[in-house]
């Protein structure tokens, strides 16, 4: 059988070390108000969970020494940086660019676990509806945060891009190339006629 | 020749949409449908307005009810294809006689499709289902090969409709309880083959196991290809040896079999994965209508990019081609 080969970016080893001796609550207090932001911008998201909004789901960048905490709560989600495993009823884990290409739609769940990028653990059931629940809400992380960052959200989107070009990383929602500029189908398709 | 894509989620009807389907087929976030899988399918709004979407942009929408009712919960399976209706589907996929009558009855107006767990492979059966009940278009099982499906559309009018992409079902579908022994459940009744309350992956060392029901079903080394935590595609070990019993973890992809598959009066390629992602369904959906376009130009079939959205990142022709091992 041939071993996958993953194309998925990883994140540089030197620029983790911050991750590894400053404190972590800032960064947990931001990343709430962040998902609290889209909680609010994408409430379908948490109605598409259903019954598995109040599980604790661990998401775990391999390539970063720490991982996410995340607790939908019912529409009120909280998201914890911690360092070590972290304790929750599924883990999903993967490179960081595979996490957010998720979100993004540029991958696809089952085609980053069949290559082995992605390790599903714990509450199955619920790791599915998280995937499901995200993919449809075609949420875009770089303009979440442009939403929330007021007169800096154009430099800190230029920040994005290049962050973006550089490492390959799909750091936000792709382009399908579908739309023309009056964001009509460039291409309609004939009704079949039956 | 027509594309019918699969939509588990409104922005998979959108992106199905967006890549050129023809044809969109989707369900009830219920036990109606045979990927009744958390946080999957369409409430009653959701449906109404994916299918607006479609239509507006020239597409059809498909409503699958296709397992089979309950005792005593018909009522179900009833309302969902009132609702359908009511949503404006362009028709119903339907496996269970009883509703097939009932949506005959009661819902003239609406198409009917008939499933492929209704298992129809020879065109006597297709031919009584459509003298009965008046369906218009079989879902062919994924157990016959392209002279036998050209054999079955010699003898009946009604529209055929194949599998050509993503999951593999490999027994008579709508008569598989396999998974039922290590789960209790089962695709014809619950509409799950393996129910995601029952799997568990489980990584130690670079070894990845995958149970089902709490039996090991799949042990994948580091470097491995993970497949589906399926019993058909399990590898088992008896005495001293170990294999794949019913079927390697792989997809079907029958790309290349699109010309043949036109000779044989086909009318409609089917693509699996209402549990699959809006980028999947975007990628998939795209490289089969530049095949099918390809085709109708007289153009050679484009080339193939899809090895690692299937499943054991790998393609099979499945019985369309059938050999032994």
């Amino acid at each position: 059988m041939t071993p996958p080969t993953s194309t998925i970016a990883t994140f540089p080893a030197p620029l983790t070390l911050p991750l590894r001796v400053l404190p972590l609550a800032p960064l947990s207090l931001s990343m709430t108000a962040l998902t609290r932001s889209i909680a609010r911008r994408h409430p379908g998201l948490f109605r598409r969970l259903g019954p598995y909004a109040d599980r604790r789901f661990i998401l775990d960048p391999t390539d970063l020494p720490v991982v996410i905490a995340l607790e939908p709560r019912a529409g009120a989600p909280r998201l914890s940086v911690l360092r070590g495993r972290g304790e929750g009823d599924a883990r999903i884990a993967g490179p960081l660019a595979a996490l957010i290409g998720l979100v993004h739609g540029a991958y696809d769940g089952d085609a980053l676990f069949f290559s082995r990028d992605l390790v599903i653990e714990g509450d199955t059931e619920a790791a599915l509806a998280l995937r499901n629940a995200v993919d449809d809400a075609e949420l875009d992380l770089a303009r979440e945060v442009e939403t929330l960052s007021g007169p800096l959200a154009r430099p800190l989107r230029r920040l994005i891009d290049l962050a973006e070009r550089r490492t390959g990383a799909p750091l936000s929602r792709p382009d399908n190339g579908l739309y023309d500029d009056a964001g009509e189908m460039s291409q309609r398709t004939e009704m079949p006629q039956w | 020749m027509e594309i019918v894509c699969p939509a588990g989620t409104p922005a998979s009807l959108r992106a199905a949409v967006k890549a050129g389907a023809h044809t969109i087929y989707c369900g009830f976030a219920d036990e109606t449908n045979a990927r009744n899988f958390p946080g999957l399918n369409f409430d009653r709004a959701e449906m109404r307005d994916g299918i607006a979407f479609a239509h507006a942009r020239g597409a059809k929408v498909l409503v699958a009810i296709n397992t089979f009712p309950r005792a005593g919960g018909e009522a179900t399976w009833h309302a969902a294809i009132a609702d359908a209706e009511a949503a404006g589907a362009d028709a119903v996929i339907l496996a269970d006689l009883g509703l097939l009558d009932r949506a005959a009855r009661h819902h003239p107006g609406l198409r009917r499709h008939l499933s492929v767990q209704a298992a129809a492979a020879n065109a006597d059966m297709i031919n009584l289902y459509a003298d009965t009940f008046g369906v218009k278009r079989v879902v062919l099982p994924r157990v016959l090969s392209v002279p036998e499906i050209a054999a079955i559309n010699a003898e009946t009018q009604v529209e055929t409709e194949v599998f050509v992409f993503g999951g593999l079902c490999v027994m008579a579908e709508g008569r598989c309880s396999l998974s039922s022994y290590a789960t209790g459940k089962s695709p014809n009744m619950n509409g799950v083959c393996s129910p995601a309350s029952h799997v568990e992956y489980v990584e130690e060392n670079g070894t990845l196991d995958a149970r089902l029901g709490g039996y090991t079903i799949h042990r994948a080394a580091r470097g491995e290809p993970a497949p589906y935590p399926t019993l058909c595609k399990g590898c088992f070990g008896a005495g001293e040896k170990t294999g794949h019993l019913f079927e390697d973890p792989v997809s079907l992809n029958a790309e290349q079999l699109i010309p043949q598959l036109e000779k044989a009066g086909v009318t409609a390629l089917k693509i699996e994965g209402r549990q699959r992602s809006s980028s999947y369904v975007a990628q998939v959906v795209r490289n089969f209508r530049a095949a099918v376009d390809a085709v109708a130009a007289g153009r050679p079939l484009p080339a193939g990019m899809l090895a690692r959205l299937s499943e054991g990142q790998a393609g099979t022709t499945g019985a369309y081609r059938k050999t032994w091992r």
